[in-house]
Formats: C-alpha cells, sequence, structure tokens
C-alpha cells in the first residue's frame, strides 16, 4: 500500500524520556501544575515575609519595663501612646512631608522623561533611555550616595557652579529660608530631598512608562480630532490613563522613603526620620517594641494610600 | 462652488519614502468619495492629511475654501473614525459619544442628551453606561461613528471603518453608513482597499497607487473604463489585451481591458469581436463559472452564466464581445 511508505510526523503516545512523562502528568493535572509554579513564591511570602511583618507587629504590642529596660511580654497599647508622643510624632510628620513632597517631585520629573520614552524614542533612542534610567541603580545606592555628599557640600561642585554663574546669592537665600535650609545643602533638608528624588526616580519613571506605552497613538489623535486642546487631551486622556503608573510610581518613591534610614543620616540636618528611628529603637535603645510600632506607620499609611487611590479610579483603566 | 477638500499638487514624504506625492482631488461637498487602493498607497496618509495628523512636505489643502496648513486636528470641522475605532478605554461609551461636546465646553445635561441622540441614531440606545471594552467589533464602529457624528462634522474621515467586522456585518454597515449619509448630506470620505466596498458605496472612487492618484470617476468609470493597467487589475480583475493581441483584434493600442462578464461562449456576431482560446480551467462561483483559457499564449478570465455549457479543457472554443466593452488604455 502507498500509505506505507509514508513515513508519520506526528508525536508517539510515549517518547519514553522521563520528564516527557512528567509533563504528559502535568497536562493532565493543571492543578497540580499550578501548585508546583506557586509553592515555592507563596513559601517566600507567606513565610518568610507576612510570617515576620505578623511577629514584627505582635512586638509592638509589648512594652518596655522603664526601670529595667526589659520587654514585658503582655499585651499593651502603652507603646503606641509612646509613638504619638510629642518627639515621636515629629518624625512621623517629617517623614511623611518628605516622602509626599519627594513623590510629588518624582512624578512632575519623571512624566515629561516617561512621556519622551513612550512617544516619541524609537530604535537606538529608546536603548539609550532605558540605558540613562538603570545606568544609577548599577552602581552602589551608598557610593552614590556620598558622591552627592561632595556635591552638595558647602566647598562641592554645586557651590562652585553657583558662585560662577554669579547666582550664589540664590543659593544663599535658599538656604537662609527656615527649616528647609541650612549651613549648606548637604546638611539641609533640601539636600535630603534631592538626594531621595534622585535615587528613586527610576522607579518613577518606569511604571509612568509603561503605562504610556500601552497609549495607543490613535487615543490622543481622536481626542485632538474630537476639538480637544493638548492641555485637555493631557488632562482627560493622557493623565487617567497613566495614573496606574503614576501610582505604581509613587508607591515605590513614598514607600522607599518612609523606609530609608542611610539618605537622612549621611545628607540632611540630624533630626531623625522613622527609618533612623526604628533602626536606633531596636538596636541603641533597645526597644524593640516600639521600633516595631513604628514600622507599622508607613504599612497603615499606604493602605489608606492605596485605598484612596482606588476610590478615585486611578485601577479603572487597568 | 467651493470643494469640500482641495488637493493642490499635495506630497507627504517620510524620510525617502513618498507616502503622497503629488497628489491633486477635489472632493464636493454632500459627496461620498472613496479613496481606494493597495496598502502603503497613501491613501491613509492622504486622510491624515485631511485630519491634521499629518502635515504636507509640499502642496496646498483646502478645507472649504480655508487654508489646512498650520491648523492644528482640534481646530478642523472634521472629525475620523479610526480604524481601530480608538474609543477611550476609561470612559463610558456615553462619555465617549460626548467627548467632542465636553471638550467644547458643553453643559452636562445637554451633552449627555445629544449623546444619547446620537447612539440611538447608530441603533444602540441606552448602552452608555457600559465601557468600551464590553462591546463587541460592530457596536464600537457604530459608538466610533457617533462620536464623530455627534459633533456635526460638514466632512466625515473614515479610515478602513468596516476592516476588522466579519463579511455580513460589513455589508449591513455599508448599507447602514450609505443611509446615514444620504440622511445627513454629509461629505464622507472613505479610505478602504476593499474595491467592491468602493465600488458599491461611493459616489466617486479615486484609486491610489504609489502614492499616486491614478484614476478618480463614478465607480462605473473607474470599472468599465480604467485607465491603466494598475487600475484595471485592481478593481476588479480584469483582462488586460497586449498590443499584440490588440493587433490581431483590429486595434492599434498599447494595452486594452476586457471585463470577464463581457465574453460569451460563440461565434461573434455584428458588431462583435472575436478570440480563439483553449481553456485550462473552470471553476464553480455559484451565480457564474470562471473560466480560465489560453488565448495566443495569454490568459483570458471569462465568467459565463450559471446554467450555460462550460467547455472542456483542452478543447478550443471561439469567444465572443461587444466591441464597446474592449476598453483602450493609455499604457501598457
Amino acid at each position: 500500500m502507498a500509505m506505507a511508505a509514508h513515513q508519520t510526523h506526528a508525536p508517539t503516545t510515549s517518547d519514553g524520556h522521563s520528564l516527557g512523562r512528567l509533563s504528559d502528568v502535568l497536562w493532565r493535572h493543571p492543578k497540580l501544575f499550578l501548585a508546583l509554579l506557586l509553592c515555592l513564591p507563596l513559601l517566600w511570602l507567606g513565610v518568610v515575609y507576612l510570617g515576620s511583618l505578623a511577629i514584627f507587629l505582635v512586638q509592638s504590642l509589648f512594652a518596655i519595663d522603664d526601670f529595667s529596660g526589659l520587654v514585658t511580654y503582655e499585651p499593651t497599647l502603652a507603646t503606641y501612646r509612646q509613638l504619638f508622643s510629642d518627639a515621636n510624632f515629629d518624625i512621623i510628620l517629617r517623614t511623611v512631608l518628605m516622602a509626599a513632597s519627594v513623590t510629588l517631585a518624582s512624578i512632575v520629573i519623571a512624566f515629561p522623561i516617561a512621556y519622551y520614552a513612550a512617544r516619541y524614542a524609537q530604535g537606538v533612542w529608546k536603548a539609550v533611555f532605558y540605558l540613562g534610567v538603570m545606568l544609577p541603580l548599577w552602581s552602589s545606592y551608598l557610593v552614590k550616595i556620598y558622591a552627592w555628599k561632595l556635591i552638595l557640600a558647602k566647598e562641592g561642585i554645586l557651590t562652585w557652579l553657583f558662585t560662577k554663574l554669579h547666582l550664589l546669592w540664590l543659593l544663599d537665600s535658599w538656604l537662609a529660608i527656615p527649616v528647609i535650609g541650612g549651613n549648606s545643602l548637604s546638611v539641609s533638608y533640601t539636600g535630603t530631598f534631592m538626594v531621595f528624588v534622585y535615587v528613586w526616580l527610576p522607579f518613577m519613571i518606569l511604571p509612568i512608562q509603561a503605562a504610556l506605552e500601552r497609549v495607543s497613538g490613535s487615543l490622543v489623535e481622536a481626542s485632538a480630532d474630537l476639538g480637544a486642546h493638548p492641555r485637555q487631551t493631557f488632562r482627560h486622556v493622557l493623565l487617567p490613563l497613566a495614573l496606574p503608573g503614576i501610582v505604581a510610581g509613587s508607591i515605590f518613591t513614598f514607600s522607599l522613603t518612609l523606609g530609608d534610614y542611610i539618605i537622612p543620616q549621611i545628607i540632611g540636618s540630624s533630626r531623625l526620620f522613622i527609618g533612623q528611628a526604628v533602626y536606633a529603637q531596636q538596636g541603641t535603645a533597645g526597644n524593640l517594641p516600639l521600633a516595631a510600632a513604628f514600622t507599622l506607620v508607613p504599612i497603615v499609611i499606604m493602605s489608606a494610600y492605596l485605598w484612596a487611590a482606588r476610590r478615585m479610579g486611578a485601577f479603572d483603566a487597568l | 462652488m467651493t470643494p469640500a477638500i482641495l488637493f493642490q499638487n499635495v506630497s507627504r514624504h517620510f524620510g525617502s519614502v513618498r507616502a503622497v506625492d503629488g497628489v491633486d482631488l477635489a472632493v464636493a461637498e454632500g459627496e461620498f468619495f472613496a479613496m481606494l487602493g493597495p496598502s502603503g498607497s497613501g491613501k491613509t496618509t492622504c486622510l491624515r492629511l485631511v485630519a491634521g495628523f499629518e502635515q504636507p512636505t509640499s502642496g496646498h489643502i483646502e478645507i472649504f475654501g480655508e487654508t489646512a496648513e498650520g491648523v492644528p486636528p482640534y481646530r478642523r470641522n472634521v472629525n475620523t473614525v479610526f480604524q481601530d475605532y480608538a474609543l477611550f478605554p476609561h470612559l463610558s461609551i456615553l462619555d465617549n459619544v460626548a467627548y467632542g461636546l465636553m471638550v467644547r465646553g458643553m453643559g452636562r445635561g445637554e451633552r449627555r442628551r445629544e449623546a444619547e441622540e446620537a447612539l440611538a441614531m447608530v441603533a444602540l440606545p441606552g448602552y452608555g453606561a457600559r465601557k468600551p471594552g464590553q462591546l463587541s467589533g460592530g457596536q464600537r464602529q457604530r459608538v466610533a461613528l457617533a462620536r464623530a457624528l455627534v459633533n456635526r462634522p460638514r466632512v466625515l474621515l473614515l479610515d478602513e471603518p468596516l476592516g476588522a467586522l466579519d463579511l455580513k456585518l460589513r455589508e449591513q454597515m455599508q448599507e447602514e453608513l450609505k443611509t446615514l449619509q444620504k440622511t445627513l448630506g454629509l461629505t464622507f470620505i472613505f479610505v478602504t482597499h476593499d474595491q467592491s466596498e468602493a465600488l458599491s458605496m461611493a459616489d466617486r472612487v479615486a484609486v491610489f497607487h504609489e502614492g499616486k492618484v491614478r484614476q478618480v470617476g463614478t465607480p462605473e468609470e473607474i470599472y468599465r473604463r480604467p485607465k491603466t493597467r494598475f487600475v484595471a487589475d485592481f478593481v476588479g480583475s480584469s483582462n488586460v489585451l497586449s498590443r499584440a493581441q490588440c493587433q490581431r483584434l483590429g486595434l492599434d493600442a498599447p494595452a486594452a481591458s476586457l471585463r470577464p462578464e463581457s465574453i460569451l461562449l460563440g461565434t461573434p456576431t455584428d458588431g462583435q469581436l472575436g478570440l480563439t482560446g483553449t481553456p485550462i480551467a473552470a471553476s464553480f462561483l455559484g451565480p457564474i463559472n470562471r473560466v480560465t483559457l489560453d488565448c495566443a499564449g495569454e490568459r483570458i478570465v471569462a465568467s459565463l452564466p450559471a446554467g450555460t455549457p462550460v467547455p472542456a479543457a483542452g478543447e478550443p472554443v471561439t469567444l465572443a464581445f461587444n466591441r464597446q466593452d474592449l476598453h483602450v488604455m493609455e499604457e501598457a
């Protein structure tokens, strides 16, 4: 028969390999496959992350004994009362204000960059964009911060630049402003703010760029076609569609600023931020309950922020 | 009368690519004008030049007698139905339709009422609360139409609006669009690569090829009297007879076109011309039988009405057609 000469390339029922048999079993039991896929991440997230977080939060319900300096293992809200004492509340307020201004500034700086990358950059320029945004992340965080300390110092390049441009008066009058000013940029809140914005900016650019990338060019054209001025197109089309990216980016910049303790320690005044307070309480002061209570603050703030963003419809376009 | 749209020697080059190359066009007010051509022929770029998304590299464009160069899209009284519909995914259907009225500052109540009316006009009343993602392709197409028409444009531009729809829906929408255009008395400029769509809907058709307009005319003219081989080929599958074949028929022309349905089986009578050919293949297409013949080395396709005898392959037959159905063309 003619068909006998025809050699089939169709797959056989069993190829004999054990790996092949394993994939057959997984194909027949999709739930087993899902379980295998998720077991490692779930173990990590469940035990290592959420578990330790829970233990930590339980700590905040204990309090330190003022006389012995030892932790008393009895549930109490004393630590939370301590958290809202004037000195500690100042720390929280300072950190939240800093995180909010860093986030706002990051959005303002990141949006045009992300917009350019999503709408205009092509080929080589796209690669240049990614390199430009990611490159700062390749070098050590500490090295960058110490570099900034030199840049912002009174003898630093920034002061030199202002002098050369005959704009030193501008810098001086800025530093003369109470609270945000100081002896030099490197010991002022302005300096802390600048370094925060610099370090977290990539985390704002990339999500906004990803969100804008998904906005088809014809939507922008349709908006103009229907009579919308560029300002209206931005307000009614681009901004709402970029909002999930902006929210995602602000979660990064906000929570990273809330938790950081290195930048305010190296650059800025000696007044504490939450991260430094946690560091000090769990270390030198040995007040683990208060440190735990401090860590609860960013969690509460971020939850409230996400809830508010959801209410505002930030995730409707997802 | 001032034409609705006027193109004077308009070119749009992208680097070395001449997307639109020296186009002259005049679209009359109230006309259903189709721009027909294969992809990359410049028809969509022409539409974008009218909408204002592109600026001409050279030449002059007028919209109702007013210079269009340098006028941004949001200051032009034309609206576009986009190929991908371009509905705003974050807005409800009603807000999508009311968008143009909203950015013009119309009050909330009034624009909602107008948008509802526009939705009713495209047979989607009560769909306002849904999001674009919840609608089918055909419904989205109608929303895009309503969103454009609610602004009462003087010219409506349609960029392959039916391309993504299945055949049945497409035919239905073709009829509806045609009716809508007649009732509203609007100027429609319709871009398509589907020749049957262009021929069936348009008052006049411009055939585009490689950035140039090859022929402008009524569907009948384009179909019966194609000026060039490209038009003859693209608009229906016409037979193109070579110079040698023309001479054999006693005609001194570089080329001539002959529609498959003009050809009959049998000896030519008075006023008819004849060809001898050998059938190579035949296929049954419902109302017609399509027969491919070899006539002195050239392939000729004849559409014979179903029910008439189909010649057997290999047996030479005589073909007859009316003298006036043979249309002389400019170039080979």
